[in-house]
């Protein structure tokens, strides 16, 4: 029987994990260990915590609602936040000799603090909530951002800044115009491991100082002894993060498509 | 219009340029010929104002320049590195000409209208890297034509294409500058180039670089890539440029075609055509 190409392209790509959903399914039935609750389980927690809702809220339920919505806020509060001033600070340092000289010391120690073991001084500052929660993602996700904006704006090639400088785009317009769409690359794939960043902090922050949100229903399942409620937490960030990464991918593509589309003639 | 007197530039203590003296008179296209090294970029990049000269002064249309003047547009060698590659060629195009003080839509007529002046109407709405080195040049001389600068500054602007494209853009420069009536200085290494395109040559020397004379060149205005270059006079005025190119003082040996031809392909280790192929 013949194939489309498409449909063996996906069935390249999912077999592996078909197959180790089953294998997982049988094992974990046959030997009916309370910590390694079978696939189907999970399911049903994880239908029974976030979807069992009624339809008019896309079978949300209220708990979903509360804890998506807490989680998602925070996480891309702080994602924004560190994306802005990432790009901010980033483009400052790769163009001034004299900025870089002055923060880099401060700010490549910073950068090698570890974000959770500030968590406990952001707490005490902050109290438990949004605003530490926040804060914690921000700081830690805002270096990969920082980073690959000062690279990428300092590696604008210089014909383009002179061309620039030629036909009189005055200095703020030549950053909007040349500089910061010749780093673009680069930030995007410095936004891009930011956002898996982001999900880690988000879950950790949940972890350590909320009543909300994927993180602290985790936590609060596995207090409880709801062994599949707490994997239903784990699948569920698994599946966020892929969600993320894959809408991510598709928004860069489309934005740098101009890139993607030299480089491809490039070579 | 265009008055340089004095100039010199030196990075650190390599002097590269010194004591150039050049007047490039309303209208004119002037060519600048000399080996590598001699500093003919720098001089332009002195002109543009993207480098301050260490020495001298350049004065267009009576002010001295400091700083990258208003009216000026300049033509880089390296297209693919000059036209952005996140634009379409219209917006290319289009860019410098906020500064013009026009609406959105007018600018992008006007960028349309010096791309179908330049034969590329239909690629308005490419990218640059669809496009061909030969059509990538002519975008960046189309975005210098939609600027309408007094003086257009042009560095090796076809060194980096294939010969029969440079013959046709060497052909464009021509049209444009008829058409126009557009003040052009030309940068080049290329002998050939530089007699068909100049109404006057220019021969700098190196180690500093300095001018070593000036031709006017008296062919007529109108010029063909087959009929011009087969021309007693420009065969005379090749032989001419090659023998100052080299550094050999005019009149000290018979012109003699053949040997002259193989002075500027040594003098000219980087030169793209070879005069001896045409």
């Amino acid at each position: 029987m013949r194939i489309g190409r498409p449909a063996r392209g996906l069935a390249e790509r999912v077999w592996l994990v078909a197959l180790a959903a089953v294998v997982w399914q049988v094992v974990t039935s046959a030997v009916d260990e309370t910590y390694f609750p079978p696939p189907t389980k999970i399911i049903e927690a994880l239908h029974e915590v976030w979807f069992s809702g009624p339809a008019s809220h896309a079978f949300l339920t209220g708990n979903a609602v509360d804890d998506f919505s807490s989680s998602l806020a925070h996480l891309f509060t702080g994602w924004a936040a560190a994306g802005a001033a990432g790009v901010a600070i980033g483009a400052a340092i790769g163009r001034s000799r004299v900025l870089n000289n002055l923060l880099d010391p401060v700010l490549q120690f910073l950068r090698a603090v570890p974000p959770p073991t500030l968590v406990p001084f952001f707490i005490v500052v902050f109290q438990i909530g949004a605003t530490m929660q926040i804060v914690t993602i921000a700081f830690g996700v805002v270096w990969p951002v920082l980073l690959n904006t000062a690279d990428g704006v300092r590696a604008v090639d210089p014909l383009q800044l002179d061309t620039a400088r030629v036909f009189g785009i005055s200095r703020p317009r030549r950053l909007l115009l040349i500089i910061l769409p010749a780093a673009a690359p680069k930030i995007f794939a410095g936004l891009r491991v930011a956002l898996s960043f982001a999900l880690i902090l988000m879950v950790l922050s949940e972890i350590v100082g909320s009543t909300t949100g994927i993180g602290a229903e985790l936590l609060d399942a596995q207090r409880a002894f709801e062994l599949p409620t707490m994997w239903a937490g784990i699948v569920m960030l698994g599946v966020l993060g892929l969600l993320f990464n894959g809408a991510f991918m598709l928004l860069e593509r489309r934005l740098l498509a101009w890139h993607t589309g030299a480089q491809r003639l490039a070579n | 219009m265009l008055e340089i007197s004095g100039l010199g530039h030196a990075y650190g203590t390599h002097r590269v340029l010194e004591g150039i003296d050049l007047k490039v008179g309303e209208g004119e296209l002037v060519t600048i010929v000399g080996p590598s090294g001699c500093g003919k970029s720098t001089l332009l990049r002195c002109i543009a104002g993207l480098v301050p000269p260490t020495e001298g002064k350049v004065v267009l249309k009576g002010a001295p320049i400091d700083g990258v003047p208003d009216d000026l547009a300049v033509v880089f060698q390296d297209y693919s590195r000059s036209l952005l590659p996140w634009l379409t060629v219209r917006d290319n195009v289009a860019l410098p000409l906020r500064r013009r003080g026009l609406g959105k839509a007018e600018r992008r007529a006007q960028a349309v209208k010096a791309l179908a002046s330049v034969g590329l109407e239909d690629a308005a709405g490419k990218y640059p890297w669809q496009l061909s080195g030969g059509m990538q040049q002519r975008v960046s001389i189309a975005r210098a034509l939609a600027y309408k600068p007094t003086l257009m500054l042009m560095d090796e602007p076809f060194g980096s294409v294939d010969a029969q494209t440079r013959e046709d853009l060497e052909d464009l420069v021509l049209q444009v500058h008829r058409a126009e009536g557009m003040t052009i200085l030309l940068v080049t290494h290329d002998i050939d180039e530089s007699v068909y395109l100049g109404d006057r040559v220019v021969v700098l020397a190196r180690n500093p670089g300095r001018v070593r004379d000036e031709l006017p060149v008296t062919l007529p205005a109108g010029r063909d890539q087959i009929g011009t270059r087969a021309d007693a006079e420009f065969v005379r005025l090749r032989a001419e440029v090659g023998r100052l190119v080299r550094g050999v003082v005019k009149d000290s040996e018979p012109p003699d075609a053949t040997d002259a031809e193989d002075a500027d392909a040594e003098a000219v280790a980087t030169a793209v055509e070879e005069p001896a192929k045409k």
